[in-house]
């Protein structure tokens, strides 16, 4: 009958209508700024900068600026400059950092390019999207100040993926350990079988390069001395770099291995 | 001319029609619909040349969102591309991605492990659900049912984007293959998600079916509507549901058997006549078969890693050599074809974009049907500008 179509489809649109009050999956909206569903873990929306410490985020970067995201970055919106000194990082190990760090996040897209070909964890995906602003330049170029957050954020947002993260570092740092030591042990050993050398060469201040030439005793009074001192170039907030080697909880000597 | 004395315009665009000469006959109308137009699916423009209401000749206009996609490919790194090419289709951006790898992968004779195929399959047909729903919702907008079959499409694609975006970290830009497996594991969880949609999916394509199927309005505008010839299609190179719609059984899923499709047991949807109804039916038959797949590959989706462990983030440079991958999308055949000479960039790279060469015989579907009908045709052509204009 010519409308009997017509009729069938009135059923279904009545059903959806009276479905709406009742059944959550065919009312599958909300009221967005007063209610908010949850992200999901895995959720991307722009980069920031793990820092060790919370206090001093600056001190405790871990990225070394090695630039590879900046070449990486499709749109090209990440913009580094590398710093004339070195200070030591996590492990103690003296290494550059980004004296400038700058994420233009009108220009990102929010691909996680960054995030993959970085080889020291030192930058993640944020959670934060409610970031409209009035200010078409200056409001969206992020500095280094406004994208260093603590490891416990990162927890925070990413709590799995955090906690492989910390797992690999960890177990990167155990492994460069080891290798420092059994190089130490074997560097002792020779000395030793070198047959009543008069002095073993282990002085502290060839400790930076050479992992094998210190004995374990020595190392530990070498995170003491921060060299240069890391003057972090021109941050007004928490510019206490000296704090920075303190928490560095393993005192390996120098973990140059990879 | 005429001898009524009567000037007659030029005929617009090269177009001749006879009955210009008839002094009682009307001019020719040359209207430019678009580019902002609603029932162009973005910035696509049509230039319509009418007598009355019926179209003597038609020129499609486009380029307006051109982004200079090739170039760039040239210009960034393999892996930089990777995220580009979702903005290609930006409705399907899995197996635009899949594409890409597939490409990149048979240039470099990258092996992709098991598990990460069959997500790869499982991703690409919920990637073809939600753009056959999405379609079946713009093509009833086009036709006139303004809001209702569209907002319940929306509904459940955005059930699918919701398991995109907890499993990719987002819901349209998913960039999630890579060469020689995937980014992201799925969670057991996630896959419960996967198979309560998948199993849920078929109960609201009965409910669409019930809604607008036999409806007597749809049937009037499509059914005769844009016929397009089986012979017209394979000429012009057209693929996907547009020319199976035509009679033609050629899915690159059977022909290449890409991946591990293969392992799985589905129908291939043909149509009969070509037109609009059975572009609009074959679409709605696909999702059908898709669902059929996603249960299979859900069942048997085997442990194991999803990545290559020998498959490299950085540093990748595949040898100098050519290749081409091709997938099938869910608007057609989607492929990527990559010249590399040992450098980190891709010295050649093309895409072979399935709803481009599909609009090419727009004007042979639209020629002799009315105004309104051009539209409905466009809508059944199912584009996206973003790979259109590259």
């Amino acid at each position: 009958m010519l409308g009997s179509g017509l009729l069938q489809g009135l059923k279904v649109t009545a059903k959806n209508i009276a479905g709406s009050f009742h059944d959550p999956e065919r009312l599958v909206t909300v009221e967005y700024p007063e209610q908010k569903t949850k992200l999901p873990e895995n959720y991307r929306n722009f980069p920031f900068l793990v820092s060790e410490n919370a206090t001093d985020p600056m001190g405790t970067l871990r990225c070394v600026a090695c630039q590879i995201c900046e070449k990486e970055c499709p749109p090209q919106c990440i913009y580094i400059e590398k710093s004339k000194d070195k200070k030591p990082d996590a492990a103690g190990k003296m290494q550059v950092y980004p004296a400038v760090f700058d994420i233009d996040t009108s220009v990102c897209m929010s691909c996680q390019i960054c995030v993959e070909v970085c080889p020291f964890e030192a930058i993640k995906m944020d959670q934060v999207f409610e970031i409209a602003t009035t200010d078409r330049f200056n409001a969206l170029l992020l500095d280094r100040n406004q994208l260093a957050k603590p490891n416990s954020y990162y927890h925070q947002i990413h709590p799995t993926e955090a906690a492989e993260v910390d797992g690999r570092l960890l177990a990167e740092r155990k492994a460069a350990e080891e290798k420092a030591k059994a190089a130490a042990a074997a560097a002792a050993a020779k000395a030793a079988a070198a047959a009543a050398a008069p002095k073993p060469v282990a002085t502290p201040t060839a400790t930076a390069g050479a992992p094998g030439a210190v004995a374990a005793t020595v190392s530990v009074a070498k995170p003491a001395t921060p060299p240069a001192a890391a003057p972090v170039s021109a941050t007004p907030p928490a510019a206490a770099p000296a704090a920075s080697p303190a928490q560095n909880a393993p005192a390996s000597d120098g973990k140059a291995a990879p | 001319m005429s001898n009524s004395g009567l000037e007659f315009p030029a005929p617009v665009g090269g177009s001749h029609v006879a009955a210009v000469h008839d002094p009682f006959h009307g001019d020719l109308l040359e209207v430019s619909m678009g580019p902002h137009h609603p029932s162009t699916h973005g910035v696509f423009r049509m230039m319509v040349t009418l007598d009355g209401e019926t179209i003597v000749k038609l020129k499609p206009v486009f380029g307006y969102l051109h982004r200079n996609h090739e170039k760039l490919g040239e210009n960034t790194s393999y892996l930089a591309s990777m995220p580009y090419t979702d903005r290609l289709d930006y409705l399907n951006s899995m197996t635009n991605n899949w594409a890409y790898a597939l490409a990149v992968e048979k240039l470099a004779g990258q092996p992709v492990p098991e598990r990460a195929e069959y997500l790869r399959v499982i991703l690409a047909e919920l990637t073809r659900l939600l753009n056959h729903v999405c379609l079946a919702g713009f093509l009833l907008q086009d036709t006139g049912a303004s809001g209702t079959p569209l907002m319940y499409a929306f509904r459940e694609r955005e059930k699918i984007l919701d398991l995109f975006e907890s499993l990719s970290g987002s819901r349209m830009m998913c960039n999630y293959q890579r060469f020689g497996g995937c980014r992201v594991d799925a969670s057991p969880e996630w896959l419960a998600g996967a198979k309560h949609i998948t199993d849920n999916f078929g109960r609201f394509l009965d409910e669409y079916e019930e809604l607008i199927t036999g409806n007597e309005i749809l049937m009037a505008r499509t059914q005769g509507v844009g016929a397009l010839s089986p012979e017209l299609a394979i000429s012009a190179g057209i693929t996907g549901p547009m020319l199976r719609a035509t009679g033609v059984d050629y899915d690159l899923r059977k022909v290449d058997a890409y991946g591990v499709y293969s392992r799985f047991n589905f129908r291939v949807p043909l149509g009969d006549h070509g037109d609009t109804y059975d572009r609009y039916m074959i679409r709605v038959l696909e999702m059908r078969e898709s669902i059929t797949i996603l249960q299979q590959a859900l069942r048997d989706l085997p442990a194991g890693p999803i990545m290559d462990p020998k498959a490299k983030i950085r540093g990748f440079r595949p040898k100098a050599g050519e290749a081409y991958g091709r997938i099938e999308g869910p608007k057609g055949e989607i492929g990527f074809y990559l010249i590399s000479d040992g450098s980190p960039n891709p010295y050649r790279y093309r895409v072979r974009p399935p709803s481009f060469v599909n609009l090419t015989v727009l004007e042979d579907m639209c020629l002799g049907q009315t105004i309104a009908d051009a539209v409905i045709i466009l809508g059944s052509v199912d584009i996206v500008l973003g790979e259109v204009d590259r």
